[in-house]
């Protein structure tokens, strides 16, 4: 699975994207989630405050704990600020 | 009409391109948004757009269907550009022409408040003293688009 940072996130966490195997424990989103915070301290402090964060399931957004069967793409970021 | 691109737009030239030759259209609105010298009462030098290539395109397909859903349109344009922008120049541009302008200027107001919201664009600031800063999202930009809810 292919995870994707964009702005601050990116920036904090010092990379663009990477490519992971999901270990079989993790099911849902919220899961990958502890997995990614439980890396080291960068990751912790960068997921710290959800509200902050938006989050993209195959270039859709989502609001729950989905399902990560089969998912290909997640990507996280910052409320966005274009226009 | 959709595109994301780095390179700058001409306005003028994208609305005669979008009328041309449709003389159904009787009323054509655009919006242009331009990078201003400030921010938050920063001074900012330049600006330059992250976005997430696929998934923008694709909320802004969805923005521009929902505006074509709601309004009798003619046709519409939204054009966005990502990479590095200098005071001045042109971010953004929504174009929509309809038989009417209720439609057209309800609609350019739709696309501009869901766009803003909605498509992964993130801008970072280029202050006059050097730092950089990544614009936060502004309560009003969401209040503006909950109102069409």
């Amino acid at each position: 699975m292919k995870i994707l940072y964009f702005a601050w996130l990116r920036t904090q966490l010092g990379m663009a994207e990477e490519v992971i195997e999901l270990p079989e424990n993790i099911l849902k989103l919220e899961d990958l989630l502890e997995h990614l915070k439980a890396r080291n301290a960068v990751f912790e402090a960068a997921f710290s405050d959800m509200k902050v964060i938006r989050i993209a399931v195959d270039q859709e957004y989502v609001t729950d704990n989905v399902s990560l069967e089969g998912v290909q793409e997640i990507a996280f970021f910052p409320p966005v600020t274009g226009g | 009409m959709i595109i994301v691109q780095d390179a700058a737009f001409d306005t003028g030239a994208e609305i005669k391109r979008l009328t041309d030759n449709n003389t159904q259209i009787g009323a054509v609105v655009s919006f242009t948004g331009l990078v201003r010298d400030f921010n938050d009462g920063a001074n900012v030098q330049s600006l330059t757009l992250e976005h997430y290539p696929g998934m923008t395109e694709k909320e802004l397909e969805k923005i521009e269907a929902l505006a074509l859903n709601k309004w009798d349109l003619t046709d519409s344009l939204i054009i966005h550009r990502y990479g590095k922008m200098e005071l001045g120049e042109a971010i953004v541009l929504v174009v929509t022409a309809s038989a009417h302008r209720s439609d057209a200027f309800e609609a350019a107001a739709f696309l501009m408040d869901w766009l803003k919201t909605k498509a992964p664009f993130w801008k970072l600031e280029e202050n006059s003293s050097g730092s950089e800063n990544w614009v936060k999202e502004r309560s009003s930009d969401i209040d503006a688009a909950k109102k069409w809810d």
